[in-house]
């Protein structure tokens, strides 16, 4: 594992922001920020008229590391720990539970929750219960 | 002009992500390992992640959704499903193996699109391959639940 520091309050500032977000596009679209939902449907069919602004929303996301590293002088690398067959297999599963689920961390664990749907209450419960027993399982029993 | 607020709040989730820290997996992982916590190499931060997002969250939808419509559309589509059914359980437990598998769920591994390299770009096309074939599968189910996505 590669230790991490201890961040509250970037953590919470970065969190109030990702917050705005999903405020914003209920304000703008009246649409949940389901980040699994909206990039789900950028691949066919298409049934809507709204896949333009979906395109434009991901790329917001995928070129904030850049704004950052802009900013600051230093881009913001991901550590990423996982081999080649876990990071395959991981992104299979994530990809496949989302939208099978209806939704990810965005989704059910910030808009869902912040709406006290009961079905967004229980995906929480159950994909934090789930990603703990799998770390424990990879990094304490294995 | 619709499209470019969609960038921009885009970019302002982006950097919501990427400075909470919730944009590498290492943190996210950390702080998944709660058997880490005796030892203390637990990071708690996701924790404020989770507690700033919803804070604000929580509030502004109270603010929102007491207008009549959003800015750019007729009415807020809001998810209407409401039942406890096998894929409300399953989904989410498929979807908590691979976040802690890799630590990146679909957020970070968008970030990562840019910063991560060859392993980040093998996880999203995985992702989008299990999104695809969830979508087909669904399609083919007669689901109890309506709204395939959160829309």
């Amino acid at each position: 594992m590669i230790a991490t520091e201890f961040t509250p309050v970037a953590s919470l500032l970065g969190g109030a922001l990702i917050g705005a977000a999903a405020v914003a596009l209920m304000a703008a679209t009246g649409r949940i920020a389901g980040i699994s939902g909206i990039a789900a449907r950028l691949l066919p069919p298409y049934a809507d008229s709204g896949l333009a602004g979906r395109v434009a929303f991901v790329l917001g996301i995928v070129l904030a590391p850049l704004l950052v590293g802009l900013a600051t002088g230093t881009l913001p690398l991901p550590q990423i720990e996982a081999s080649t067959p876990v990071l395959l297999l991981a992104g299979l599963l994530v990809g496949f539970g989302a939208v099978w689920g209806n939704g990810c961390t965005s989704g059910h664990g910030v808009c869902g929750l912040s709406r006290l749907s009961m079905r967004s209450v229980v995906a929480t419960a159950v994909f934090m219960a789930a990603a703990f027993a799998t770390v424990f399982v990879t990094r304490h029993l294995i | 002009m619709v499209i470019l607020a969609q960038f921009a709040i885009g970019l302002l989730l982006g950097l919501g992500l990427v400075i909470a820290g919730m944009s590498d997996p290492a943190k996210v992982l950390n702080f998944l390992d709660l058997a880490a916590i005796p030892t203390g190499g637990w990071d708690a931060s996701l924790a404020f992640v989770m507690a700033g997002a919803i804070a604000v969250t929580f509030l502004g939808y109270r603010l929102v959704l007491r207008r009549d419509r959003p800015v750019f559309d007729t009415r807020f589509h809001l998810p209407t499903a409401t039942a406890i059914d096998a894929r409300i359980l399953v989904g989410p437990a498929i979807f908590g193996i691979g976040w802690g598998l890799a630590g990146f769920c679909p957020g970070p591994a968008l970030t990562a699109l840019t910063t991560g390299g060859a392993p980040a770009w093998l996880f999203l096309l995985t992702m989008f391959a299990g999104m695809a074939a969830a979508s087909r599968l669904a399609a083919r189910t007669p689901a109890p639940t309506p709204a395939l996505h959160r829309s």
